[in-house]
């Protein structure tokens, strides 16, 4: 029997975390996902869970001592945000090289500079070839609901690879919205135990972690970690359709709204799907054949899926909420376009870099791109395929 | 029970041959001694920083360890071990080792993965307690990728980024006191030895660290025959060499009260140090007398510091 509740998506993660009760949680503050170690240190503090929870000297510290715990054979978890994610960078690839499947929770802020604490991608899409895998959300009910379904993802044995779960940095770490939550018997009786094989404090069997791998033995293990990243894609997809037989709510890569007979299309990321979906609404009334694609995973990239829903559409637009400064589109663009590339017929494509560093992102803005995309599928005219959205003009 | 070399030799090998370490190098004696300092029915996790042991002991698809190993990267082996640690505790509290599956959580850098880059991660495992010990293998600069500067590199030696030439003559500042940095964490135990004769101080400076609950940490000077240029057969001439000289004193700081371990009969010039390394030949050189000098007012003083705090 789900629970109704209001919370902000911190305290969602903060929940979804208490219920799973991890062995250990390392922690180093930063904004804005500080609420979910506060929240957690509390439930600590009244004896609500049994983990050993650290409080770090830094974020490399934090992901390093998860991954001391993933090895030793526990659950281990941690938080961060922006400039604490790039600061794990390096234990973020040898976390997956490791394959030591650790959960974590991603605020999502802009980097630095000049300093911002609001919300954009550059923090995780920088990450992005780290890994691990990544699940993004639109909302508190959505971030709640990949969490439970993280561990599960990331501990499978054809899968092994660390997870991050992405929020909007306060626009959903902070906004409190109506939730439904699980039960805690419910919860922890879809996460299940972890149980790994081979960890290091396993009396009867050593395992040493870590090696120096020399050209003739290197790659091969880069192989079956992108094999694994492979894997996960079916994983995913079983794990939700579990979680939609226990729990009813249905995930998938990616969620496809009004996209039946779509001829122009949006692909989105996190909160912005819910602005452009009313923007999309809009469009139907007045007879325009607008659809929209809201990604949940990024990683692995699900590009036969996406050029698939892509392939009928004759305009798209790509959003992406983070600059690649790549001179030619944002990570997402890239990746879109680059699935769709085999395609027979494929779209016409264009790439729109906005809400950099917590800049809004309204309908009529949304329905400005539509326009745009509407007047490339009249004219067959891309015009130019990288711009901004919502930028003030150079003084 | 008194230590004896011959029953220690003849305890189970816990750091296999076959390792990559160079001829003569210290670090392997420190890893076989370590693990020695284990009691035999205690299994244990070791946590090494990226280095020279790093590489030269856990090539896949072989290892030199007999007991659990982790190696993540360069400036966090405290860290892992913290978690390793924490991940101990909880796995004892929920029953998922018995009573009787006791495990040494024990972390090993050298002296760039302790000293400098892993000097963050140190501090912040030691202030929060963690029930492990710290091995540093103080080779004094960056041996792994070829004897770059440290901040544990004394005054005056050369290095690859420090060399002695026309305008140098090798490092300009003196060793970090690591030691004394670890002591002000308010650690239980606190050691600093080498080396020497029958590795009786090494022996039992390393069980006591091990054995004693919190965060402890042996600092163990490990000479290296590439970086500071001797004979690899003259490991235990230069160690006995470090410690006859008070260059590198042995002594513990058990609870914050210092004790010295061994106070030479007589102590050497520093020179006697010295003159052995080809890192410090360029001091030899007419000219540059003065920074056997400098050296030797350094080591007094230091030596003299450390005789106040053992009163």
């Amino acid at each position: 029997m789900s629970i109704r509740e209001r919370l902000s998506g911190n305290e969602a993660i903060a929940t979804a975390m208490r219920q799973i009760d991890p062995d250990v949680f390392a922690m180093f503050p930063i904004t804005p996902s500080t609420e979910i170690p506060q929240y957690f240190a509390q439930y600590v503090a009244d004896g609500r869970v049994n983990t050993e929870f650290i409080c770090v000297e830094s974020e490399h510290s934090s992901l390093s001592a998860c991954l001391g715990a993933e090895a030793a054979g526990v659950r281990a978890v941690t938080a961060t945000s922006s400039a604490g994610l790039s600061y794990m960078n390096e234990v973020l690839y040898v976390a997956a090289s490791l394959r030591l499947p650790v959960v974590l929770a991603v605020a999502n802020r802009a980097l630095t500079g000049p300093i911002n604490i609001n919300h954009d991608y550059s923090d995780s899409m920088a990450e992005r070839d780290s890994g691990f895998i990544q699940l993004y959300a639109e909302n508190n009910q959505e971030v709640y609901d990949n969490y439970l379904m993280a561990h599960r993802i990331a501990e499978h044995p054809s899968v092994r690879l660390p997870l991050m779960v992405c929020e909007d940095g306060f626009i959903t770490s902070h906004a409190i919205e109506n939730i439904e939550l699980e039960e805690d018997a419910a919860v922890k009786a879809f996460v299940g135990e972890y149980n790994p094989e081979h960890y290091l404090l396993k009396t009867e069997n050593p395992l040493a972690v870590g090696p120096y791998g020399v050209s003739a033995y290197y790659m091969e293990a880069r192989v079956a970690q992108a094999q694994a990243m492979k894997n996960a894609k079916q994983v995913i997809l079983d794990v939700a359709e579990d979680f939609k037989r226990t729990f009813g709510r249905s995930y998938g890569f990616f969620e496809e709204y009004r996209m039946e007979d779509a001829e122009l299309a949006m692909v989105i990321m996190g909160s912005s799907a819910g602005t452009a979906k009313a923007c999309v609404d809009e469009l139907r009334n007045e007879g325009i054949k607008a659809g929209l694609i809201k990604l949940r995973v990024f990683r692995p990239f699900p590009g036969e899926e996406l050029c698939k829903a892509l392939s009928a559409c004759k305009a798209v637009a790509v959003m992406d909420k983070s600059e690649g400064f790549s001179s030619c589109g944002g990570p997402l663009f890239s990746e879109t376009a680059g699935a769709c590339f085999n395609l027979d017929t494929r779209p016409k494509m264009i790439d729109i870099v906005y809400g950099l560093g917590g800049r809004d992102f309204t309908v009529a803005q949304a329905k400005r791109v539509f326009l745009r995309l509407d007047e490339i599928r009249k004219t067959g005219e891309t015009g130019p395929v990288y711009s901004w959205l919502g930028e003030r003009s150079a003084v | 029970m008194a230590y004896n070399l011959k029953e220690e030799m003849n305890k189970k090998e816990r750091f296999y041959p076959g390792h990559r370490l160079c001829a003569g190098c210290a670090a392997g004696i420190v890893c076989r001694g370590m693990m020695r300092a284990l009691n035999p029915e205690d299994k244990a996790v070791i946590c090494n920083a990226t280095g020279c042991l790093e590489v030269s002991s856990f090539q896949y698809p072989f290892t030199s360890w007999d007991d659990s190993y982790i190696h993540t990267a360069f400036e966090n082996a405290s860290a892992t071990a913290s978690g390793v640690e924490a991940a101990y505790r909880v796995m004892k509290r929920k029953g998922r080792l018995s009573d009787r599956e006791n495990f040494k959580i024990l972390a090993i850098g050298g002296d760039g993965g302790t000293y400098d880059i892993g000097f963050q991660s140190l501090s912040g495992a030691l202030e929060r307690g963690h029930d492990f010990t710290y091995f540093c293998y103080d080779n004094n600069a960056y041996m792994n990728t070829g004897t770059q500067r440290s901040s544990a590199t004394p005054r005056f030696a050369s290095a690859t980024t420090t060399p002695a030439g026309l305008e140098s003559v090798g490092k300009k500042q003196a060793q970090k006191d690591l030691t004394g940095i670890v002591v002000a964490h308010g650690s239980p135990y606190v050691a600093q030895t080498t080396l020497i004769g029958n590795l009786k101080d090494f022996h039992e400076k390393a069980h006591r660290a091990i054995y004693t609950k919190g965060p402890t940490f042996v600092n163990v000077l490990t000479p290296c025959p590439r970086g500071w240029q001797y004979p690899a057969d003259e490991l235990i001439d230069i160690c006995k060499a470090a410690v006859e000289t008070c260059v590198w004193p042995l002594y513990e700081v058990v609870n914050g009260e210092y004790r010295l371990t061994y106070e030479p009969r007589k102590k050497l010039p520093v020179e006697e140090f010295m003159r052995k390394q080809g890192r410090f030949s360029h001091c030899f050189k007419s000219g540059n007398e003065w920074t056997i000098e400098v050296a030797q007012e350094y080591v007094d003083k230091k030596w003299e510091e450390l005789l106040k705090l053992c009163k």
